[in-house]
């Protein structure tokens, strides 16, 4: 087993796909603003990478070069419908929050780079471990910048106010600005830069 | 909802970049210079407004509820909008590949400008998530949905040649090593998004 732990650990630290690959922004961002969307997104998305790079490590063999991207998308954007109609069923609430962003796992760019980069050439079971290690990696992000937005935006986690009243009785308010997009960014610049202090092998030369 | 009204809240106020983090991954990887951002903001821009009218007509007459009235009354209850995802990337990708050929054939100096940039598109979540927002938001008329998408992409444009800029301009600066590249980069364009927000309360 130590290849497949391998391949789930290695995503969670030196090869995080949205802070090292910078893979899969785009959707990362606008649903941290609360823990609970943040989960529902993470695990949806490894749901979809991990099997995703299954079907697609199966077919490898048969699908021609030219036409693979359009295979990808098809194969990814089933794989998508489903998630959005389980949501819809069971938890409606957030499937509303995450609004345009299920969608958007279409173009992810985690989800097509791992197929493109490493279910095309590797075999189903390690393709489908490196999936589920590449969505653990972006949730991992996904949930630490949606608990500093939660706990500093709204004072609460989950929901759940963590803030003591007396804190506010003192004159402490909720910085609101936490709860706006343009927060996302700097905390994600900030993880960024906590990460690559401690491992400089991955700072950029110029 | 006038037409002006769609296209300046399209470009401000709801500029894909900064209020919905859309098409990021190109927007850091192709910022680093203003020649090609801007190269990559103008094919975005023109594919945002081919697709995002024919994603209109193809949501009103084939998708949404009740859409297929018009072929016969009884598939009046016919709801084939979970299809729209499949639906709308596959038009997007056989578009761009279209495009592609077509500018090729006809304007070699403008494919020689977008060429590299256009099987990009395909993927960019900008595309998919106007089209998507598009859908979400209920245009009336394919006259707002081409607005919309002009102006999208005209904000995605905007924003991909600021941050280019700002990069040239900061590249002898002394930035802590860790934060070099993309850490500075998504600080800044935090910094830009927060300056964006000065839109917000604008009424038209």
């Amino acid at each position: 087993m130590g290849k497949f732990s391998k391949l789930i650990t290695e995503p969670l630290r030196k090869t995080n796909p949205i802070t090292v690959l910078v893979l899969g922004v785009c959707s990362c961002l606008a649903v941290t603003a609360k823990m609970k969307p943040a989960v529902v997104m993470a695990i949806s998305v490894t749901v979809v990478t991990a099997f995703s790079n299954l079907i697609i490590s199966l077919l490898r063999n048969g699908i021609p070069a030219r036409i693979r991207i359009i295979v990808q998308l098809v194969v990814v954007a089933a794989l998508v419908i489903l998630v959005d109609q389980f949501l819809k069923a069971f938890v409606y609430d957030v499937s509303k929050q995450l609004s345009v962003f299920v969608g958007l796992i279409i173009t992810n760019c985690i989800v097509m780079g791992r197929l493109e980069a490493y279910a095309m050439s590797h075999k189903p079971i390690e393709s489908f471990f490196d999936g589920i290690g590449n969505g653990l990696g972006y949730g991992l992000i996904l949930v630490i910048v949606a608990f500093f937005r939660e706990l500093l935006g709204s004072g609460s986690l989950w929901g759940f106010p963590i803030v003591p009243k007396a804190f506010y009785a003192a004159g402490y308010l909720n910085n609101s600005l936490m709860i706006l997009p343009p927060m996302a960014l700097i905390i994600v610049g900030i993880v960024i830069w906590i990460q690559r202090s401690r491992h400089p092998e991955l700072q950029e030369k110029k | 909802m006038n037409l002006f009204n769609i296209f300046i809240k399209s470009v401000f106020i709801d500029n894909m970049i900064f209020a919905y983090f859309l098409g990021m991954c190109s927007y850091l990887a192709v910022s680093k210079t203003v020649k090609t951002s801007f190269g990559l903001g103008m094919a975005v821009t023109f594919v945002l407004l081919i697709t995002v009218p024919i994603n209109f007509l193809v949501n009103k007459y084939l998708l949404s509820d009740g859409a297929l009235a018009w072929v016969s009354p009884q598939f009046a209850h016919v709801n084939l909008s979970f299809l729209s995802f499949i639906i709308f990337i596959a038009i997007i990708a056989s578009i761009v590949q279209i495009l592609e050929m077509i500018i090729e054939k006809f304007s070699p100096s403008l494919y020689a400008a977008l060429g590299i940039f256009l099987p990009l598109i395909a993927v960019n979540c900008a595309i998919l998530g106007c089209s998507l927002f598009m859908q979400e938001r209920g245009m009336n008329n394919v006259a707002e949905a081409t607005v919309f998408g002009l102006g999208s992409g005209l904000g995605w444009l905007l924003a991909i040649v600021g941050i280019a800029a700002i990069r040239e301009k900061i590249r002898y600066s002394n930035i802590p090593k860790a934060l070099q590249g993309i850490g500075i980069s998504f600080i800044i364009t935090g910094l830009m998004g927060i300056a964006f927000m000065a839109f917000l309360g604008i009424k038209i």
